[in-house]
Order: structure tokens, then C-alpha cells, then sequence
């Protein structure tokens, strides 16, 4: 005859069974069964050192393989908004051997490396499709030609240093300024630069004195000096001055602005001459 | 004295309270061919009559069968327990597969026991009303008033109902609280067993980590599934045909007036036809529940049975024996068992009720054409009990074979009043603490 197995359940198996039953047991058998069991799953798989070894070298592995797939693998590099110089100098600062691994490239160090450009204002990298690494870039503007103990320098509109710069002779549609802290009052002296238009062929740069007032240099040693507030307005006044007396024409070696209700004049040496010769003579004694 | 007898029962009354305050209770019928266990879930805000068939006047309502399971029993014969590690074995394969269909851990459980031959005693007794107007305390005392006769030393009280109120001239009084009257006077069916078979089932069910929350005598839970309202009401027995042994339980007025027991069963037929076809018991249960009948007809003499016999079946020898033999071989034990029935209810004067319906209802009564038999033996009034419809019953355990299971579920949803629901007279409580510290002031100041 078959042999029945006793289907009654053992003293202990019973309880156990009537334990789990139990209300307070509910959220032991969802959660807490589930995960012991995956838990001693992982453990008895673990148990084994070679399998270790090879789980965690395999992990160690897997960016790799994936990097290297085609649809993956970063193989160029386009700097886009940037001039041909500055898109060189980018290449040549992140030095980047493609093809490339994504996993290797760490985008926040490069833009680092890029943002330490002096001519780069932002710079945002991105992995495009196709394996592109794209450097948008966005350039400073050099607007003066900055004469410092340093040498001549560039600078955009925030006084920011753009590039340095071999000789004045480089960049002449620039205007020149000098002094410490002309980089922080550029934006002064291009309001300055282009009420100076009538002049500008005269014009030689804008002097920065004690970090609070501009002079302007022109041709054949004359200065203007400009007060420290309202200095576009006193400016526009010597150049109305000039187009209307031809001001700036005559030997005048100073034309002293600081003062706007008191202007002074300081004559040239000929000038000096003449007026002490008129003097004498009598030229233009109206007396 | 009288505290000593209903202690028990008082202990299983408070245990029921509670397992009705937890929602969740196990009834449990150890039989002698089969334990069935069922759980119900008790809640007296269960709306009734949405599902076809069940009311709210037949005590169906409030509450809900949410685990069920049948074990074949072990070391039980006559209804009694005569191997108790087996039988506790069986009972855990039942209550734990019933758990587990549940989903619900249950501690306390109602039994009902078919065996222990079990045996009626009608009691009367009789107060004076202490005031005009009866109380429960008059109640009290006219129950503890019937005297109670001499049951024997080795056997145990397990129900003792208060069937008749007399109440000066009236009869027939299910409540007489809040009646006028002076002299009250009680009926009472009380129905004892023996003890040592109530014992062993007992001590399988505490083995089994399981409170019990009552003990029934199974004749009588399935005729309160069995029978109906009317059937109750103007009187009737219910046969309840097992496998050891078959029960008898007379109802009238909505009380049980007698019970008794015939230690005969399906399973003395089973018995038969494997001696007489000289068949393994379980192959001859296969085919008494197959092909067994009690009338044969000219039809069943060409019905012919096959018989492989496995166990010693060494020459692969086919045999067949026709339908008319097995009904020859049954229908004798099943007329011996009616008879039997038939001896026992008329020695309760069975004969002098109004109405005389029989219903037969158990594993057994599914023999075909047993009810034309017993029509012959028992009276013309016969038919087969089929249990109670109960919400949430799986339809395995439905059949006639499960009246007692279904019958304790509704005992235990609206237990019947006993005696030791109601409160000890004075008399008998001088146990308690208060009365006695009160007694020792007296005594010693």
C-alpha cells in the first residue's frame, strides 16, 4: 500500500504557525521574513572569497566596458563662442587624450581648468550625443588697454583681465588707461573714451589718480583734469569748450576741471612768453 | 456544593465571554470519522438577510464562517477518545488548516462530543416569590431549588437548561421575570456524560494550546441546525447518524427535552461490508459511499461493483460483486441502528408529542433510500435534516454530514440559556471575599 505521510503538523510546527498568526506578527511576515531571506541569500553567496573577488571586480570593471562602447565613448571636443586663440588655449589647458571614457571625464575639474582662463567669462561642458564634448564658452570682451606696473594688460568692462598685451600698438582701437585702480572706474573711463570723440585723434589715455579722479592725456604733454564726481559732464564741457574756442588747440599745458565752478588754465611756456611779451608790449593790454 | 458542579461550566462561560469580546471564535467537532473545525467571526453589527437565504430569526446572523477545514479523525471510536495523542494530532491538522484558510490565529474553541453516553434527567422545582414580583434572583433560586438526583460519581453535568416556567397556574413561561406570581416552579432538562471520555477530549483541546469556551452534546447542536423553527416548536427528534455512534436529541417548545445515544454508526456498516466482501476498511468505505444503498431494487442485481483489492492483490485477480449484495450486506446494521433509535425514543415516550417529525441528518443519513427505511421503522414522518445555511460557508461544508459543526456555530453566536448563567442564590456565594471579611467582623467584634 502507499505510505501516507502523517499530515498533522508537529507540537512545534503548530505553535510557530499560531505565532505568526498572531496580529503583532502582520508586519514581521511582510517585511521582516522578506528580508532575512534575501539577506541569508546574500550572505551564504558571499561566504565564498573568489566569488567576492570576482563580484567586486566586475563592479570595478563595468564603467569601463561601458564607457568604451561606441554609442558611449566621447571621441571630440568643439569650443563653441570662443576666438580661434582662446578655443587653442582651452584645448591646450584641458589637454584631454580622446577618445575618452565618459566615466573619466569629470566635467566639474575641467570647467575649473577652464574657468581659470582669464578671457573666459562662463564656460558650461557638456557630453552631447555622438560622443561630442562641447565647451560653450562665453568670452570676455577686452573694451581698454590697461598700463600697470605689470605691463599692458587687457581688460573687459568689469576691469577683469582679459589677456596682456606685447605692445599698445596691437590693439590702437582700444583706449589707453593707466594708474591704480583705473581697472575698477573702466566703466568711467569708456563714458570718458567716447565723449572724447571729437579729440580722439589727439587723445593718449585716461590716468587714474588716487584712485578717485581721471585725468585725460593728450598729444604734446596736455592734461585734463577731471573732478572725482560729475567727471563725464566737466569732460563734455572742455570738449564744448574746445570745438567752440578751440580750447585745446592753443598752448595750454593744463586745463584744470577739478573745480567745476573754478576751472583754471595753465599755459604752456610759449604761451607764458608771449602773454608776459604781450604784457610788456602792450599788445593786448586793453588798459 | 452546587458552586462545586457548575464550576467547570462557569469557567467555560467567562472564557466564551471573552473569545465573543475578541471577535474570534473556533468550534470544533471531534466525531468519530472525521474533526471539523470552523472559525467564526462574531459581530453583532453584521447587517443581515443580504445573502440569499440567511435571516435574522434563526439566530443565522452576526456572525461569519472565515475558516473551515475536515481532518479524518484518529484514535477516537464511539464518539470517544481512546488514543489522546492521536486525537490531538488530528485536531491540530484541522484547527491549524482552518487557521490557515482564516489568516486568523484563534484561541478559544467550543467543542461537542458524541460519545460518553450521554443521559437525560428531567428536574423540578419550586420557591415561593419573595415579593409579588418575580426577579432573577426568584429564577435563580428555583433553579438551585430542583433537587438533583444521584448522576453517578463518574459523570458530568453538561447542560442543565431551564426548559418550563410554572408560575402560580401558568405554564409554559419561557421569561416569568416581571411577572406577578407567589409560587414559581421550573422544568429543567439537565444531561450528563460521562467523565473520563469529557476529560481526555478536554485535555486533547488544552494540549493543543486552545482555551475551551464550551462543551455540547453534538446530538443536540445539530439538531439546532437541523431542525426547523416549527420542528422545534411542536416537537421532534433529530437523528443524528455519525460514524460510531448516532445521536438523539427530542426537541419541544424550542427546548431539548431529551437526548441519548445509540453506540452504533456508519462505521459499524463500513465494518460490515468489509468483512463480507473481505475488503480493506477503506476500500469498503469507498464503496458503501459510492454505490451504497438500503433498497435494492431488480436493477441493482445487474449493477455490477468493481473490487481491486490492493493490499493482496498479488494475482491481479478482478472481482465484482453486484449492487443487490451490498445492499444486503447494509441494510441489515442500518435497520439495527433505526431500531435502536426506535427502542430509545420510545422509552422517552416519544409517541406522546404533538407533533412526531423525524429528522435524520449526519454522515451517515446520506445513504440513499434511508429515509423510505426509516419511514418504515421510526414513522411516517421522516425526512433529511441538511444544516442551516451560515454566511461565508465553504460548500464542502454544507452536507448533512456537517449539522453538529454548523449547529455549535450557532449555539455559539446565541448560547442557550443554562443554569449557571444565571446567579447563585445567596446561599452559595458566602465564598466571596467581601461576604467573608464581613462575616469575620461579625464573628470577632
Amino acid at each position: 500500500m502507499r505510505q501516507i505521510r502523517d499530515p498533522a503538523p508537529s507540537r512545534l510546527e503548530y505553535r510557530m504557525k499560531r505565532l505568526m498568526l498572531r496580529p503583532s506578527m502582520r508586519p514581521f511576515r511582510r517585511y521582516g521574513i522578506p528580508v532575512i531571506a534575501l539577506a541569508v541569500l546574500a550572505g551564504l553567496w558571499a561566504g565564498d572569497e573568489v566569488r567576492r573577488e570576482n563580484a567586486v571586480a566586475f563592479i570595478a570593471e563595468l564603467p569601463n566596458k561601458i564607457g568604451e562602447r561606441p554609442e558611449i565613448i566621447v571621441r571630440m571636443m568643439t569650443v563653441e563662442g570662443a576666438s580661434p586663440e582662446l578655443a587653442a588655449k582651452i584645448r591646450e589647458s584641458l589637454s584631454i587624450d580622446f577618445p575618452v571614457s565618459p566615466f573619466d571625464l569629470r566635467l566639474a575639474e575641467l570647467k575649473e581648468k577652464v574657468q581659470a582662463l582669464d578671457a573666459v567669462a562662463s564656460v558650461s561642458l557638456q557630453v552631447r550625443s555622438k560622443g561630442v564634448l562641447v565647451v560653450d564658452v562665453d568670452e570676455r570682451e577686452p573694451v581698454a588697454v590697461w598700463r600697470s606696473d605689470d605691463g599692458l594688460v587687457l581688460i573687459d568692462t568689469t576691469g577683469y583681465r582679459v589677456a596682456a598685451l606685447p605692445s599698445r600698438v596691437s590693439r590702437p582701437d582700444l583706449p589707453l588707461v593707466a594708474g591704480v585702480g583705473a581697472d575698477a572706474a573702466i566703466l568711467e573711463a569708456l563714458q570718458l573714451y567716447d565723449v572724447a570723440r571729437p579729440i580722439r585723434d589727439r587723445l593718449r589715455g585716461f590716468i587714474r589718480v588716487g584712485e578717485r579722479r581721471w585725468d585725460v592725456v593728450l598729444d604734446r604733454g596736455q592734461t585734463i583734469k577731471l573732478p572725482e564726481t560729475q567727471a563725464v559732464t566737466a569732460f563734455k564741457r572742455v570738449i564744448e569748450l574746445d570745438v567752440a574756442q578751440d580750447l585745446l588747440e592753443r598752448d595750454v599745458s593744463v586745463v584744470d576741471f577739478r573745480n567745476s565752478q573754478r576751472p583754471v588754465l595753465r599755459l604752456g611756456q610759449t604761451a607764458i612768453g608771449t602773454f608776459y611779451d604781450g604784457r610788456a608790449t602792450g599788445l593786448n593790454d586793453d588798459g | 456544593m452546587m458552586g462545586d458542579i457548575y464550576r467547570n461550566q462557569r469557567a467555560m462561560r467567562a472564557m466564551r465571554q471573552t473569545a465573543i469580546q475578541k471577535g474570534v471564535i473556533a468550534v470544533l467537532d471531534v466525531g468519530t470519522s472525521k474533526i471539523t473545525c470552523l472559525i467564526l467571526v462574531l459581530d453583532e453589527n453584521m447587517d443581515a438577510a443580504n445573502d440569499e437565504g440567511i435571516g435574522n430569526l434563526a439566530g443565522q446572523e452576526k456572525f461569519r464562517v472565515i475558516g473551515a477545514a475536515t481532518t479524518r479523525s484518529r484514535g477516537v471510536e464511539f464518539g470517544e477518545t481512546t488514543v489522546l495523542r492521536e486525537t490531538e494530532r488530528a485536531i491540530r491538522t484541522a484547527v491549524q488548516a482552518a487557521q490557515k484558510m482564516a489568516q486568523c490565529r484563534v484561541d478559544h474553541v467550543m467543542a461537542c462530543a458524541s460519545g460518553g453516553r450521554p443521559r437525560s434527567y428531567g428536574l423540578a422545582g419550586q420557591v415561593q416569590v419573595e415579593r409579588e414580583v418575580v426577579t432573577e434572583s426568584d429564577v435563580a433560586n428555583v433553579l438551585a431549588s430542583c433537587d438533583i438526583p444521584e448522576y453517578g460519581a463518574d459523570r458530568e453535568i453538561l447542560h442543565a437548561q431551564p426548559v418550563n416556567f410554572v408560575l402560580d397556574h401558568r405554564t409554559g413561561l419561557t421569561d416569568p421575570r416581571n411577572h406577578i406570581g407567589q409560587r414559581l416552579a421550573c422544568d429543567m432538562h439537565m444531561l450528563t456524560a460521562d467523565r473520563a471520555p469529557i476529560g481526555n477530549l478536554v485535555h486533547c483541546v488544552r494540549r493543543c494550546d486552545l482555551e475551551l469556551a464550551g462543551l455540547a452534546v453534538s446530538s443536540y447542536v445539530s439538531g439546532i441546525s437541523a431542525l426547523v423553527e416549527d420542528e422545534q416548536e411542536l416537537g421532534s427528534a433529530c437523528i443524528d447518524m455519525g460514524g460510531g455512534t448516532t445521536g438523539i436529541s427530542i426537541f419541544l417548545k424550542r427546548h431539548m427535552i431529551y437526548a441519548d445515544a445509540v453506540r452504533l454508526g456508519g462505521e459499524h456498516v463500513t465494518h460490515d461490508i468489509a468483512m463480507g466482501f473481505k475488503v480493506p476498511m477503506n476500500v469498503a468505505e469507498r464503496i458503501k459511499t459510492f454505490h451504497g444503498g438500503v433498497v435494492a431494487t431488480g436493477m441493482d442485481d445487474r449493477d455490477m461493483i468493481e473490487i481491486d483489492r490492493e493490499s493482496d492483490n498479488w494475482d491481479r485477480e478482478r472481482r465484482a460483486v453486484s449492487r443487490a449484495e451490498l445492499i444486503g450486506i447494509m441494510r441489515p446494521r442500518v435497520e439495527e441502528i433505526l431500531e435502536a433509535v426506535r427502542e430509545r425514543l420510545d422509552a422517552a415516550g416519544f409517541e406522546h408529542l404533538p407533533s412526531q417529525q423525524i429528522v435524520l441528518t449526519g454522515g451517515a443519513s446520506q445513504v440513499p433510500g434511508i429515509d423510505s427505511l426509516a419511514a418504515r421503522i421510526l414513522g411516517q414522518q421522516v425526512r433529511i435534516g441538511h444544516p442551516m445555511r451560515v454566511r461565508g460557508l465553504p460548500q464542502a461544508v454544507t452536507g448533512t454530514a456537517f449539522s453538529s459543526a454548523v449547529g455549535l456555530s450557532l449555539l455559539a453566536a446565541h448560547p442557550q440559556d443554562e443554569c449557571w448563567d444565571f446567579e447563585l442564590p445567596y446561599d452559595f456565594r458566602a465564598a466571596r471575599p467581601l461576604r467573608r471579611a464581613v462575616k469575620w467582623f461579625q464573628v470577632n467584634w
